[in-house]
Order: C-alpha cells, then structure tokens, then sequence
C-alpha cells in the first residue's frame, strides 16, 4: 500500500510541477555538453567515408533525429493510453508536452534527409515507403497538436488526441521495417539490433549526439509540461500560491 | 471487469484491428509500396506495359558507354539474375558507379531499351574509411589468388 502511495505522489501535478523544475539542468547540461562532444568527434575524429566522402556526416544528426522521432512518439502514445485508461492527468500533459519535439525531430529528419539526398542519390525527395511513411508520422504529430488545439475543454481533447496517438502508434513499426519490406531508396539501417555496420569513430559520434537529443527531449518536455500544469490549474490556489505566478 | 480494465481491453482490441487492416491495405498495395521493379520482375512482365515505372538493380560492371555529345548514357540494370539496357540523356549523380545501386525512371520503348527520364543513385548502410575498403579490396584480392593457386601460395600452412 506504501508502495502504490509513493508511485501516485509524483503522478499529480501540484508535486510533479516542483520536481520538474530541480530536474531539468540535470538534463539541460549534459546535454549540451554532449553535443559538442559528439559533434566534435563527428567533424574531427570520424573519417570521411570511402563512397560519401564529407556528405555523410549529416548522418550524426539525421540518424538521431529520425530514431528519436519514432520514440518519441511510441512514449507519447504511451502517456496518451496512460490517461486514457487511469485517467490521470499528468499523463494527458505529458502526451501534449512530447508532441511538438516529436514533430520537431520528424521535421528535422525530414530536412536534414533532403539534404543529404540532393548530393547522394540525385533526388530531394521520393516517394519511396521509409520517405512517405516519416511524413506520415509528421502528420501524425502535427494532427495531435491541432487536434488538442482545436477543442476547448481539455479532458475532451486529451481522449480525441490520445485516440489519435494510439492509433498513429502502428506508423511507427512500419517506418522502422519499411526498408526491409519493401525495396526502397533508401538504404537499410546501419544500427540493428544485431550491430551496427560503421566505423567506430562514426559510432561514437552518432550515439553521443543521439544521448545528448534525448537528454536534451527530457529536459525541454519537463519545461514545458511545467507550462501546461501551470496553463490547466491556472484557477486553483496552489499555482496562485507560486512565487513565479506572483 | 474495472472500468479501467474495460477501456483497457477496448485500447487493445482497437489497435489490434487498426494494425490488422494497415497489414492487409499494405500487403494488397504490395507492388505500389515498393519504389521500383527488378529487372527480374520486368523480364516476368510484372512491370507495367507501356506506361512509366521504374526499375532498380546494380548497374551492371563493364556496361556504361558514354556517347560523344557527353550527356548521353547507355548501361545496363542488372539484379545478376536478369538485365535491363538503359539509355539516358542528363547528368548523372555522383554515386553513379558500375556496380553500386541504381534506380531509373522511365519506359520501355519499342527498340526493347529503357528510356529513363530520371536517374537515381542507391547506396548502402556501411560507411567506412576509404583505407577500409582498400584493405577489404586488397585481402579479397589475396583469397582470390590463393583460391586459384592453393598449392603455390601457402605452402607452409600444410
């Protein structure tokens, strides 16, 4: 019984919204410093590739940012049926307050693969199943913002948007087995579950900047579910107690 | 059962229905899903018949023939099983390589060639360092002659 006490303590928002604030920097710093460490490997240890010569080190971003968007909104997803099924509310925050990094990240995965193709394959884009199936998840992503955005009491869009994010969430394994399905543009993955088919100095590199992107995730959610509890229970007297609402 | 169990069970069954009609939409579409034909399946006539499409392989070693004007390409697609001959008019991308991945856009025209509009290079997910390769190379290079010389080449593993 103590045990279940102590779980749900952090599941409110009045104890969550402190917990929140004393957590960020000790994810805000790291990553940042992790950044620069992946980056610098990234530009000056790693060696230029044999086929792609400099192109490929838009990889070190691409490669994190595309991973991180399919988490992302696999854990939103997540949160959304926690709300959904227990009906807590700090789990409906959460799932809003993932989704516009969630779409950041889809966004940049994008871009940056644009980027990348251009050069390399000779195309921006193309219609290929990995290519449309991110865009997809993109929309995914921005139809849960306008979703939630476009109705007014918010225990009503919490259930309409987490619908959408359950059921988004089978977008999710299709982009990541997409190449392997079917024949693709794109090539296959070089991070499997199996290994990796990198240099190892390209390893190091990706993996520290895909760390510093999900410290840099928790650090920018917890800042902005702080702004949700404060948005939702702005008419109740704990937030009217604050010092920073003052 | 709770209501918490209830939605629950509800949550569940919905995706399970949602992933199951994704898979059969997504198999049906098998052949519009993927982005181009093998040469295989074109010798096979699973490729549409005189209409655009495109045809993705390995462009075959030895094939690629550039004319005098400089901008027109002939090669050939192969997936080592069956070929497809191509001809293209444009720049080529830089991955463009005899024996690396290729996808074309285009048709079949009555001479039996590809006429591609459009040209894609494909490559792979291994990124090594270019001493990486040449060592790779230069150790398939040394299998290869003492594949074909066993006795010669290493005598003194016996």
């Amino acid at each position: 019984m103590r045990l279940a006490i102590n779980w749900f303590k952090y599941s409110a928002p009045t104890t969550f919204y402190g917990l929140a604030g004393k957590l960020i920097p000790f994810f805000a710093w790291p990553a940042a410093i992790l950044f620069a460490v992946g980056l610098y490997i990234g530009f000056f240890v790693a060696p230029t590739d044999a086929v792609q010569s400099e192109a490929y080190r838009i990889m070190f971003i691409h490669v994190p940012a595309s991973i991180l968007s399919m988490f992302i909104y696999l854990i939103m997803a997540g949160y959304a049926a926690l709300g959904l099924i227990f009906k807590t509310r700090l789990s409906s925050m959460m799932a809003s307050a993932l989704a516009p990094t969630g779409a950041l990240f889809a966004f940049i995965s994008l871009w940056t693969g644009a980027l990348w193709g251009k050069p390399m394959w000779g195309a921006w884009w193309v219609w290929d199943a990995r290519l449309t199936s991110e865009l997809i998840l993109l929309f995914l992503y921005l139809g849960f913002i306008a979703l939630q955005a476009s109705i007014e009491d918010p225990r009503r869009a919490d259930r309409a948007s987490a619908l959408l994010a359950i059921v988004g969430s089978v977008n999710v394994p299709i982009i990541y087995y997409s190449v392997q399905w079917w024949n693709t543009l794109h090539q296959g993955s070089s991070i499997k579950f199996s290994g990796t088919s990198m240099h190892v100095a390209m390893q190091q590199s990706m993996f520290t900047i895909l760390v510093a992107c999900w410290l840099y995730v928790i650090a920018v959610v917890l800042a902005r579910v702080r702004s949700i509890i404060l948005e939702r229970e702005s008419n109740t007297q704990w937030v009217k107690d604050l010092a920073e609402t003052k | 059962m709770t209501p918490r169990q209830k939605r629950l069970t509800w949550i569940v069954a919905g995706v399970a229905l949602v992933a199951a009609a994704v898979g059969l939409v997504l198999f049906a579409l098998k052949n519009n899903v993927s982005l181009y034909f093998t040469p295989t399946q074109v010798y096979n006539k699973e490729a549409p018949q005189g209409r655009n499409f495109r045809i993705g392989g390995l462009v075959e070693t030895g094939s690629i023939q550039r004319q005098t004007d400089g901008l027109t390409v002939h090669f050939s697609i192969t997936d080592t099983v069956q070929k497809m001959p191509v001809i293209y008019k444009g720049i080529l991308p830089d991955l463009f390589k005899e024996g690396k991945g290729v996808v074309a856009q285009g048709k079949i025209e009555a001479d039996g060639v590809f006429h591609a509009e459009e040209v894609l290079a494909k490559h792979d997910e291994n990124y090594m360092p270019p001493e990486a390769i040449d060592a790779i190379n230069k150790a398939e290079a040394g299998k290869a002659a003492s594949a074909s010389a066993p006795a010669v080449s290493n005598p003194v593993a016996k």
